[in-house]
């Protein structure tokens, strides 16, 4: 994000950070979703963050359960959530505690001044109230009673109580739609369609949403309060619309099974944040998806696998401890070389760790975790609009080189949203699967013989469905002779299995592009190296950085398993590899291993994705040291934005 | 199982040219001959045919059988026999699994296969020992049974596989033993079944648990314990000497002697395969005290899952034509024009 004129000065400018915080009944995710669209339709770019609690109704005004959802939008390209937000809506005092030492200096908090009442303020843990003592001189605040506001807007409607003040989100709603001047059609749409059942309740929302946006025209004299405009973004012509990671892989997925020419079987367990995939391809099954919602994570995989083997796409998808459950059948799914896609969506772990809040902390399992030399390649994802790609990579690799195939993700990607420039399906090359149907292979005396685990140029085993006449065979996870695939314990089978299987894998990378650098040179000084959701922060970053006049480039990895071919001389044109990931080094250890390269890493796992400046400043600091850097790992100055977990007791 | 046009083979034509790995006198042998015999006889078309397996002694019979075979995980045939038949209900499934891999490791997977009646034929292999670990208790073994694991004699209690099927809500059930000359009408019965059929098969292991069901399995002599289960005929037993009947005080079964043949004044009851009550009593009944209860004790079809989902994917899909241009363009959307421009 460029630097950001406060919306308290009046005018034009590039970029703003916007924050909603409330209590998780207050729908601030609702809220920060439809701020999300107008946003979009008025045609900035943007990159959304929500961050909520795992707890689904935590108690009322605690600080465990402030929601929050931030949004970057801008008039120039937006490729994360934003640093430090330049207004914050609080809607009660535990969101204003929460979320207040991340606000940007100078920048304008709103605050619903009929939620700090005594009982909430000790909830909070407040030994006084925070918008009467000036503890919050050093930013603009405008407090008001919102929940009166509210009140008296949807009076004419005669709600209850409780039923009006739920009105208050989109009486917030309406002022920051003033504020930022965005129409309110779309909103007043979309009440109508949510309420279409009891038109009362839409009628209410209306009133308040307008109530709201009229408080910002009027409020306009008085206080801190301005009107802002953020020009629309140049961005390449087409159609667009805000697509969040879990819709852009479940689009993706149906688009390769359809590339591959096949019906789709997605096996899933309920897990957070993953299940969104289950709920997006359940709806869907005029596009021949079939959705199976399993006793476990284990059954899940293993439908899939059974799906594959009678011809179908399998794909099932989780989150860490899930994908831990779904091992063993893996190493099946890699012994019997059957196509099958895994999308895990990491959150912070291990165990069951931070499950609403992201991390890359997978990577060792997704590469290596499995019993035996069992490789399948991986793939991850770097932002919403990229998982659609990655998808469809993930079932061309998958048919073609019948093998399993994990698609990374991460909390982040799964529920954040970015505009997306609606891709032409035509546009992608179909990879349709041919089935045997007849014996591939002579006997000496000249008859047909099957070989079920007779490999192809690519190293990939035929695909037979059960119900073939004539091909009938036994597969299993017992080592399987080569060609026909027969139980065979012996050594030199076992050897030249392993070696095949491997192979196979490795020769994923002759049919991947070579890696680019998406900014900066070729070569030079430094290069930050980074993998999945981390890109808008990396590449900003450098961005930044490059304008300040330093060496630095930046290359980000989508086949993080094989590697592109080209990966280990491009980063050998560097003089120093920076590894920016949110686990402790992990892709750090592998591009070591892979490249004797003296990758360093910068890593954060604080639930929190990187903040620009973390990793701006940890390239100035790498350029200070210059000479005599020794290397050693840059860590995250964790002060800079403080989770709601540093803050929550 | 599915309509099919009935296929002409013989035993031979199920046979792989695999050599068959068992321990010489396994009760494997046995049932595999009585599969490989009944196939032809059903008219199963190998093509057409798929068997499942686990992991264990039992799970190694898909090699055996000329058909599609896949040989899984431990437990989980269940999950994949599932997802093969989500993916084409006209194939014909056996799934074969054993005590310590269908009641003990992957017994959360026998339990919904069963609620959900996926339409496949459940063979369970229960020797009451695990063979291919060399010999401990299993989740059937009875109390004090002497293993490796257990060598003062195991304490837990056994699971009963038959009384588990019924609770999780199976809609056939039936019992054999690997040398019985019936068990091929079991599995007849269990293969005109459509939805899951589940088949206890006392499986006699030589080595680790040999004759552990003699008295009522045993080649010869016991007879007398074994009460063959016959929809519409009276419950009788020890060459008609014997009959079960009500015991209304107890609400449960009781013996009862039947002098002269004559089962109807001694009160036995006719065996009715859609009673669930009977069933559950049957599954129950103490051996020692009762015959065991053999043959096919409950028969009462639902419609399978698979049928279910397929004809509902079948509804969705009738007359639409899947546009995904139209899919990904969906909600709200903008559109941008003018020139593109290099964020750099």
């Amino acid at each position: 994000m460029a630097s950001a004129t406060s919306p308290s000065s009046a005018g034009t400018t590039e970029a703003v950070v916007v924050r909603f915080a409330g209590d998780s009944g207050d729908g601030m995710q609702l809220t920060g979703g439809q701020f999300t669209l107008s946003t979009a339709l008025a045609g900035n770019d943007l990159a959304t963050f929500p961050d909520f609690p795992a707890e689904i109704r935590a108690p009322q005004g605690t600080l465990f359960g402030v929601s929050a959802f931030q949004i970057n939008f801008g008039s120039t390209a937006i490729e994360t959530a934003g640093d430090a937000p330049d207004v914050l809506v609080a809607m009660n005092p535990a969101a204003l505690k929460v979320n207040v030492a991340a606000l940007k200096p100078g920048g304008l908090i709103i605050a619903d001044t009929g939620e700090f009442t005594k009982r909430n303020l000790e909830k909070a843990k407040y030994d006084e109230n925070p918008l009467e003592n000036g503890s919050l001189a050093k930013w603009d605040l405008l407090a008001f009673d919102i929940s009166a506001l509210t009140l008296e807007a949807v009076k004419p409607f005669g709600l209850g109580n409780k039923e009006a003040l739920r009105c208050k989100n989109m009486w917030t709603l309406g002022l920051a739609l003033w504020m930022f001047d965005r129409p309110r059609d779309p909103i007043h749409d979309w009440l109508k369609a949510k309420f279409a059942k009891s038109p009362v309740l839409a009628e209410a929302n209306i009133a308040a949403l307008d109530a709201g946006h009229a408080y910002g025209e009027t409020a306009e004299l008085t206080g801190p309060l301005k009107q802002v405009h953020v020009e629309p973004v140049v961005s390449e012509p087409g159609l667009y619309r805000t697509i969040t990671g879990a819709e852009a892989i479940s689009l993706g997925l149906v688009a390769g099974a359809q590339l591959a020419d096949l019906p789709m079987f997605f096996g899933g367990y309920p897990i957070t944040p993953a299940s969104a995939i289950l709920h997006h391809l359940a709806r869907l099954k005029e596009f021949n998806v079939q959705t199976f919602q399993a006793e476990d994570e284990i059954a899940a995989i293993c439908a899939a696998i059974g799906a594959s083997y009678a011809g179908q796409l399998g794909v099932t998808s989780s989150s860490g401890p899930g994908i831990a459950l779904k091992g063993e059948a893996m190493g099946l799914a890699i012994m019997t070389e059957l196509p099958l896609i895994i999308v895990n969506s990491q959150r912070g772990g291990p165990s069951t760790g931070l499950p609403t809040k992201t991390e890359q902390s997978d990577l060792y399992q997704a590469i290596y975790g499995r019993n035996g030399d069992a490789p399948l390649p991986v793939i991850a994802a770097r932002s919403p609009g990229d998982a659609f790609d990655c998808a469809i990579e993930a079932c061309r690799i998958a048919v073609q080189y019948m093998t399993p195939v994990m698609l990374l993700t991460d909390g982040y990607i799964a529920n954040a949203a970015e505009p997306w420039k609606v891709p032409d399906p035509a546009s992608y090359a179909p990879f349709p699967v041919k089935f045997l149907t007849e014996k591939n292979a002579k006997n000496a005396d000249g008859t047909d013989e099957l070989l079920p685990f007779a490999r192809d140029e690519k190293g990939a085993r035929p695909w037979i469905k059960p119900g073939t006449p004539g091909l009938m065979h036994r597969i299993g996870g017992i080592e399987k002779a080569q060609g026909t695939g027969h139980i065979d314990y012996s050594p030199a089978n076992h050897q030249a299995m392993t070696d095949a299987r491997k192979d196979k894998i490795d020769g994923v990378a002759n049919s991947i592009p070579d890696q680019d650098v998406c900014l900066g040179n070729q070569s030079g000084k430094l290069v930050l190296v980074g993998w999945g959701s981390t890109f808008g922060p990396i590449h900003q970053a450098v961005r930044r950085a490059r304008k300040n006049g330093l060496d630095v480039s930046h290359v980000h990895v989508r086949h993080v398993w094989p590697l592109p071919k080209n990966l280990g001389p491009l980063l050998k044109g560097f003089e120093n590899v920076l590894v920016p990931e949110m686990n402790t080094g992990q892709f750090k250890t592998v591009l070591r291993d892979q490249y004797l390269v003296d990758a360093q890493p910068l890593t954060k796992t604080s639930g929190q994705p990187f903040a620009i400046a973390e990793i701006e400043d940890a390239i100035e600091k790498f350029f200070d040291d210059i000479p005599g850097n020794e290397g050693g790992e840059v860590a995250v100055n964790e002060t800079q934005l403080p989770s709601p977990e540093a803050i929550n007791p | 199982m599915n309509d099919m046009t009935p296929v002409t083979t013989t035993l031979k034509d199920w046979e792989t040219d695999q050599e068959v790995r068992w321990c010489p006198g396994c009760g494997d042998y046995a049932i595999l001959k009585a599969v490989q015999r009944t196939l032809p006889q059903l008219g199963c078309d190998p093509a057409k045919t798929v068997f499942v397996s686990g992991i264990g002694c039992s799970s190694r019979f898909p090699y055996y059988v000329e058909s599609y075979g896949f040989h899984t995980i431990h437990g989980r045939a269940p999950a994949f026999v599932t997802g093969i038949k989500l993916a084409n209900p006209e194939l014909d499934v056996w799934m074969v699994t054993g005590d310590g891999d269908g009641m003990s490791i992957g017994g959360n997977h026998t339990m919904h296969i069963l609620r959900r009646n996926i339409d496949v034929q459940i063979l369970l292999f229960n020797n009451e020992i695990y063979g291919l670990t060399k010999g401990q208790y299993s989740p059937t073994s009875r109390i004090g049974t002497k293993s490796p694991s257990t060598p003062a004699g195991s304490i837990d209690r056994p699971a009963q596989p038959c009384a588990f099927a019924l609770g999780s809500g199976a809609r056939f059930v039936a019992r054999g033993f690997d040398v019985s000359k019936n068990l091929p009408d079991v599995l007849k019965a269990a293969h005109a079944h459509r939805g899951a059929a589940f088949v206890e098969i006392f499986q006699n292991c030589i080595v680790y648990n040999k004759d552990v069901f003699n008295d009522f399995a045993a080649p010869k002599g016991a007879e007398e314990n074994q009460l063959w289960l016959e929809n519409g005929q009276p419950m009788l037993f020890a060459k008609g000497t014997k009959g079960l009947a009500r015991d209304v005080e107890a609400m449960t079964l009781k013996v009862v002697d039947v002098i002269d043949g004559d089962w109807e004044a001694a009160g036995v009851m006719i065996h009715d395969v859609k009673n669930r009550t009977l069933a559950h009593m049957l599954v129950e009944l103490p051996f020692g005290p009762f015959p065991m209860a053999l043959g096919v004790i409950y028969d009462d079809p639902r419609p399978a899952y698979d049928a279910v989902v397929s004809e509902d994917l079948a509804r969705a899909r009738e007359g639409k034509k899947p546009d995904l241009a139209a899919l990904l363009a969906k909600g709200q959307t903008w559109t941008v024009s003018g020139t593109a421009q290099d964020p750099i």
